[in-house]
Order: C-alpha cells, then sequence, then structure tokens
C-alpha cells in the first residue's frame, strides 16, 4: 500500500473540507484507484466517476500510473474566462 | 513573441496592446473577459476567482504556443485574474497582432476558447441574496453553496 496527496480546487474542495487529502492505495497505483479512494471519503460523492485528473501539471488521459512523488490533482469542470 | 500570466492585481490592458503592436502588425486584436451584473436571471455582486495557479500557468503557455504554431506570425499577451472581482472588472485579457487581421482575429477566437475549455480557473459568483455559487459549465445546473 501506499499513501498519496490529491490536490482538490474549487468545490470539490468544498465538499471534501479540505485543499489536499491523503488515500491509501495498493500498489501499482493508478489514477482510477485515487478516485475510487477520493470517493469512499466524506464528500467524496460530489466526484463524476470520471473526473479530470492532472498529474504533474498536464491532464490524464484513461487511466495511467501513479506513485508517490508526482502532484495528482483531481479537476472540477473549469469556468475560466 | 508570446507573454501569458495568471495575475491577483488589476490587468493593465493598454499595456497588454502595446506589448503585442509593432511596425510589423497591421491588426491588433483585443478580447476582454468582464463581470457582468445577471447569471441566469440572478444579481451578481462579484466573482471569486481561483486557479490551480501552477499548471493554470503552463497550460495558458501551452495555449498560446499553439495559436502561434496554427497562426504563424501572431503576437500574444494574455492575462487571467485570480481573486474577487467585483462588477465590470476584467477578468481575462487576450492581446493579438499579426500582418493581417483574419490570422488575428482567430488565433484570439481559439485562444479564448481553448481557455475555457482548458485552464484551471473556477469561478464562484457572489449574489445579491447572500448565495454563492460555483459555475459548472458542463451542469445545467451548479452546485449552490450557502454563505
Amino acid at each position: 500500500m501506499t499513501q498519496l496527496q490529491v490536490l482538490l480546487f474549487a468545490s470539490y474542495a468544498d465538499a471534501f473540507g479540505a485543499n489536499c487529502v491523503s488515500v491509501t492505495v495498493a500498489e501499482p497505483a493508478t489514477t482510477a484507484d485515487v478516485v475510487g479512494a477520493l470517493r469512499a471519503l466524506p464528500g467524496g460523492h460530489v466526484l463524476p466517476m470520471s473526473p479530470l485528473v492532472a498529474v504533474d501539471r498536464r491532464y490524464t488521459r484513461g487511466d495511467v500510473a501513479v506513485s508517490a512523488g508526482q502532484e495528482i490533482a483531481v479537476i472540477p469542470p473549469v469556468a475560466g474566462g | 513573441m508570446i507573454r501569458t500570466a495568471i495575475v491577483s492585481d488589476a490587468i493593465d490592458v493598454p499595456a497588454l496592446i502595446r506589448e503585442v503592436t509593432s511596425e510589423a502588425t497591421g491588426a491588433t486584436t483585443l478580447f476582454l473577459g468582464t463581470v457582468r451584473d445577471v447569471n441566469d436571471g440572478r444579481d451578481v455582486t462579484g466573482i471569486e476567482y481561483t486557479a490551480y495557479a501552477g499548471m493554470a500557468s503552463d497550460e495558458l503557455q501551452r495555449i498560446a504556443v499553439e495559436a502561434q504554431t496554427q497562426f504563424d506570425g501572431v503576437r500574444v499577451a494574455v492575462e487571467h485574474r485570480i481573486g474577487t472581482l467585483g462588477l465590470s472588472d476584467v477578468s481575462v485579457a487576450i492581446a493579438v497582432a499579426h500582418a493581417r487581421r483574419t490570422q488575428a482575429m482567430d488565433a484570439s477566437r481559439f485562444i479564448i476558447e481553448e481557455l475555457k475549455r482548458r485552464v484551471p480557473i473556477w469561478k464562484c459568483e457572489h449574489y445579491a441574496d447572500g448565495e454563492r455559487q460555483w459555475i459548472d459549465p458542463t451542469a445545467s445546473r451548479a452546485s449552490v453553496v450557502a454563505s
């Protein structure tokens, strides 16, 4: 098992009550594992089945491997402009 | 030239125009996004913009580079403001210059559309009735948060 830090923003941060949460997932971990672990936490019900996930400040596509030390963020629908 | 930034102070719009214009540019476009007073029939008093700062800066820069690749020769300056903005405040400014108007206008449109689709920035509208709401362009109804 490994513990990963996940960054949260805007409506997701409000729902979880934090800008950063820790999740514990089995190794080797993927972004889907992270989202699954988040959904089990209080506030996790706000996450869609496949939220946008960024790793090291780039959007991911599909399920990709993640590890401790990477910057993982779950991104609410963006609304700039 | 390309310059993009996420800023917390008021955007100096004339400075952006000066940045992109040169003797070689015959066309300059300016797009401004501003805070409007009504959204979905509700009276808006202001908007709080937040960002995933590091990624927003990177993504905005990537978009500007893509614009320069797609519209060869464009000169681009973009700033997006974060923090609490009042009515009519400028939230985003996109200045684009090119020798020709078509490339300048098309690049400007490309940048604002991609920005709205990709850059991790969020806005929480504040209403006259005291409520606030995170705007979700993908949903028919945004999530309402009691203040």
